[in-house]
């Protein structure tokens, strides 16, 4: 119970942010909001010894949907606790910053709490989800939130750009993951996580299962933003950096490497899976690193480099998973062990550093007032605090000891290294390819760190490009990414802090049948390995590199080139825009005419066909009840007046007739004894003759057509068909009883359960109220549906056209 | 256009009396005899949309100073409360309950939730009905 009220803690508290805004206009609202991410990470923090030394996981669920398997279930184990103190830790730093980072007096940030918190709640269902249709759900809820979040400056045209950018790509994989998701309880039978890993055996070879995971994968990769769904993470940066420190760096982006970790038991032993994730990874590492290097503006340059950084990590998992595989040796399994540890470590030590980074940015942003880089230049004597913290974040990024970067960066080469020995899976050569990859990227990560931090800190400071003299940051400004910077150095001197009691119990999650094979120890001084050599090799290029930048910065120019990822999506984007409005301009031409046209042709057709292949005429003889002689009298006053109708000289006229028809329609129930049928229709026809003169009113007088013949022919052909399907309809409905009516139950309950005599309303409210609840929902909506049409139009004259054009 | 409509008007100000009590009966009864929320409703409706016609849109408003869009508001909550309020005693949504009292001057009566639920009925009906024709109505 305590899971799911940490769950709904901050979704509920989105009620509150509103109302203590308008109730304390003096406080900023983020202070009352900082109570909920600290409460929720001490709570987590509190569940730390219970998950170590292989304890066992905590779960709590609360029935939902039993009919279809779905259930509130969560569940608390190392993985899911690792995710939740990122996100209620690193949530609450962000919240403290955004007090000074966003002024109440300028910005809407009732809003900005509302949707950050809607976030964080979602965020915590993700990670403790067990059922998959839930952890789905709250899956979207981040795509959402992180939507609202990026256009909360939705009056820049970049916001709404990024915004509609990282929705449709996040949520088209969303799709496709749920499609996976489906499959994969096709397959197993449940969508509880846990009884799939529990019930594997039984449909590992089942032919959806590499389509199960495809699709899975799919819904990950656009989250993590991997290559080449990438694109849209750069253009999230318009968003509010806390905004882009917490959910574009530290824990949503992450949402997908969690899901395949979390999937890792389920999926881990094919070897699509290996080479999928671990390609997809590296190819995102390097592209990343590559494109960072050119970019100009700070948060890009933050922004490929989260890129890679997801990359690295998930092409960790991807190598990590061949320790599920059959018949490993028991070191090799050891050794895969630990490229999953060095996922989980890494992307812990990623969530301190980046986040550090991003405030850092976030707050020469708010002094200087620009964070282009060609602009900035000779920060560190005006700023010394944020240059420092600047510093150690990023020397630990590119990989520098004694920071907490180097260490997982070290595990990651050894990764790599082994990777390279593995000839499991097909052609050994390639797999060759590993180190190198990991090694060139390495590179550019580095090159791309000392650009964060020396072209901003050091060199020449151009006053003359700054609007004014910048200063150092508030001491509050300062405080949460001084927590994360003096984190990067005390785990990376003492790993042992958090190797026992986050990484461990997290790769237990992670790798349940391999966790007794491999302990987590991780050390700064493991002696002259390849590793060490490779991380001398990478700080050597990478310096040559980064002082002869302005030499070989031409590649850029020749690579990516034209055809860039952001093109296909835009380009994609125009010919959907354009084919839909084309395809919808074919048919939705205004004319009224055509439109009954469609429906009638659709009616005929359909009814028509299905008529003659059913042979409903040839079957059965329906058997009629005699005519009196009132009936055979009203049914010819009916036709008489219906077939007047057209044939009327004035508008008056004809509603009249057609009101007339109606009069006699409810003299008809009446001589049928149904008289609560009889009140209805002369009452709605009374004021439907009503409404008709009213809207005759204004229209011009009736006048004779003169349309040519074809459409005088079609006219015809279609009233007659109507007319005759319609007929044919009612005539064989009456004659054909499938089932027994259910009239008779009716009869004999309404006045035993609901206690009316009156059947027909006893019905309306008690045996059928739903379908009576419903009906006057959708008239209340029609009603105010005709009320804004004439009244938006009323209240000026271009009404109309104005908001059409918007 | 000025129009005299003066026997009209007459009629119409007793007229609407009696139909709309007539509404009242018909909603009144419709739990035994025909009548109910729907058709009480409507005619409650068409009596307030004789008024309009004998007189004209603004002596309506002044006579009834009533929002009918909130009347559909009204109407839908009743219901959807009524509704709603079978989950207090463990029902599912929608469960109707009634039982027979004494009632002082009118003996022994049955009184349902059922009611409740059409009376929701009745003012959503008035207030489409009256929202539709008065918009459309003052569209000049």
């Amino acid at each position: 119970m305590l899971l799911h009220a940490a769950v709904l803690l901050p979704l509920l508290f989105t009620i509150f942010v509103p109302l203590l805004y308008k109730a304390f206009p003096k406080l900023h609202t983020g202070w009352a909001v900082l109570a909920v991410p600290v409460v929720l990470f001490v709570f987590f923090v509190m569940q730390i010894p219970g998950q170590m030394n292989g304890g066992s996981a905590q779960s709590a669920a609360i029935p939902w949907i039993p009919a279809l398997d779905i259930s509130f279930a969560l569940v608390l184990d190392g993985l899911s606790l690792l995710f939740a103190l990122l996100i209620t830790g690193i949530g609450a730093l962000v919240v403290l910053y955004s007090i000074s980072y966003l002024s109440r007096d300028k910005e809407a940030i009732h809003r900005f709490y509302v949707y950050l918190l809607l976030f964080m709640g979602a965020m915590l269902g993700v990670v403790l989800s067990d059922n998959l249709i839930v952890l789905y759900g709250f899956w979207e809820l981040t795509s959402l939130s992180s939507f609202l979040l990026i256009a909360f400056w939705y009056k820049r045209d970049r916001s709404r750009y990024g915004a509609l950018k990282s929705m449709l790509i996040t949520v088209a994989g969303g799709f496709a993951m749920l499609g996976g998701f489906v499959l994969l309880y096709v397959m197993g039978g449940t969508f509880s996580i846990r009884e799939l890993v529990a019930g594997l055996d039984g449909f590992s070879g089942d032919a959806l299962f590499v389509p199960a995971m495809l699709l899975v994968l799919l819904g990950a990769f656009t989250k993590s933003a991997q290559f080449p769904f990438h694109i849209w993470l750069p253009d999230a940066m318009e968003a509010p950096t806390p905004v882009s420190a917490y959910l574009h760096s530290a824990t949503m982006v992450k949402a997908g490497l969690y899901l395949v970790a979390r999937m890792s038991p389920v999926f881990a032993g094919e070897a699509v899976w290996f080479w999928l994730v671990s390609g997809v990874g590296l190819a995102t590492l390097l592209w990343g690193s590559y494109c960072a290097v050119r970019q100009t503006d700070l948060k890009a340059v933050l922004a490929y480099s989260t890129i890679s950084q997801l990359g690295l990590i998930m092409s960790l998992l991807g190598i990590g998973s061949a320790a599920a595989h059959q018949g490993m040796a028991e070191d090799a399994v050891a050794a895969y062990a630990g490229a999953i540890a060095a996922a989980l470590f890494h992307l812990f030590n990623h969530a301190t550093f980046k986040g550090t980074l991003f405030m850092v940015v976030g707050i020469v942003d708010h002094e200087t007032g620009t964070r282009d880089l060609r602009r900035l230049g000779g920060l560190m004597a005006l700023m010394p605090v944020t240059f420092a913290l600047a510093l150690v974040a990023s020397f630990s990024m590119a990989g520098i000891p004694p920071f907490n970067g180097f260490l997982s960066k070290e595990m990651f080469f050894t990764g790599a290294l082994k990777a390279a020995e593995l000839s499991l899976f097909g052609v050994p050569g390639w797999s060759a390819l590993f180190p190198i990859i990991a090694w060139a990227a390495s590179v550019f990560t580095f090159i791309y760190c000392m650009i964060v931090v020396f072209k901003t800190f050091a060199g020449r400071f151009k006053a003359e490009a700054l609007d004014h003299k910048p200063h150092e940051a508030p001491l509050l400004m300062l405080v949460p990414p001084a927590v994360l910077a003096s984190l990067v150095i005390v785990v990376g001197l003492f790993p042992g802090l958090v190797a026992g009691s986050l990484i461990e119990p997290a790769l237990a999650a992670v790798l349940p049948a391999q966790a007794d094979a491999y302990h987590v120890k991780i050390t700064m001084w493991h002696g002259w390995t390849t590793e060490l050599f490779m991380t001398i090799g990478v700080v050597a290029v990478g310096i040559a590199l980064f002082l002869t930048l302005r030499y070989w910065q031409g590649i850029y120019a020749l690579l990516p080139g034209r055809l860039t990822f952001n093109r296909v999506y835009d380009g994609l984007l125009r010919v959907l825009d354009r084919g839909s409005l084309f395809l919808t301009g074919r048919y939705m031409t205004g004319s009224l005419r055509h439109y009954l046209i469609y429906i009638f042709a659709f009616m005929i057709g359909l009814l028509g066909w299905m008529m003659l292949r059913l042979d409903v005429l040839g079957g059965g003889s329906p058997v009629y009840a005699e005519l009196s002689f009132y009936e055979v009298v009203l049914v010819a006053v009916i036709v008489l007046a219906a077939l007047a109708v057209p044939l009327a000289a004035s508008r008056l006229t004809a509603i009249l007739l057609t009101g007339a028809v109606g009069y006699i329609v409810s003299l008809l129930f009446v001589v049928l004894r149904a008289p609560d049928l009889a009140l209805t229709q002369l009452i709605v026809e009374t004021v439907s003759v009503t409404l008709f003169l009213l809207c005759f009113y204004h229209l011009p007088k009736l006048r004779k057509e003169m349309a040519p013949l074809p459409f005088k022919l079609g006219n015809a052909l279609i009233s007659v068909g109507v007319g005759l399907v319609v007929t044919t309809i009612a005539l064989v409905v009456s004659g054909a009883r499938k089932f027994d009516s259910i009239s008779d139950f009716f009869i004999a309950q309404s006045y035993e359960l609901a206690g009316g005599r009156n059947m027909v309303n006893v019905i309306l409210v008690d045996f059928r109220g739903f379908d009576t609840l419903l009906e006057i929902m959708v008239l209340g909506i029609a009603s105010l549906g005709i009320y804004a049409l004439i009244k938006l139009r009323l209240a000026d004259g271009e009404g109309g056209e104005r908001l059409e054009n918007k | 256009m000025k129009t005299n409509d003066v026997i009209l008007q007459s009629a119409a100000k007793l007229v609407v009396f009696v139909i709309l009590t007539f509404s009242a009966y018909l909603f009144l009864s419709g739990h035994h005899e025909p009548g109910g929320g729907f058709i009480g409703g409507l005619m409650s409706a068409a009596a307030l949309v004789l008024l309009a016609l004998a007189y004209d849109l603004d002596t309506i408003r002044s006579v009834l100073p009533v929002n009918y869009r909130i009347v559909t508001a009204t109407g839908l909550l009743l219901a959807i409360l009524t509704g709603a309020g079978s989950f207090l005693f463990d029902r599912p949504f929608l469960s109707h309950a009634f039982d027979y009292f004494t009632l002082p001057l009118l003996g022994k009566t049955e009184l349902a939730t059922a009611v409740l639920f059409d009376l929701g009925v009745y003012l959503a009906v008035v207030g489409v009905t009256m929202t539709i024709i008065l918009s459309i109505g003052e569209d000049r």
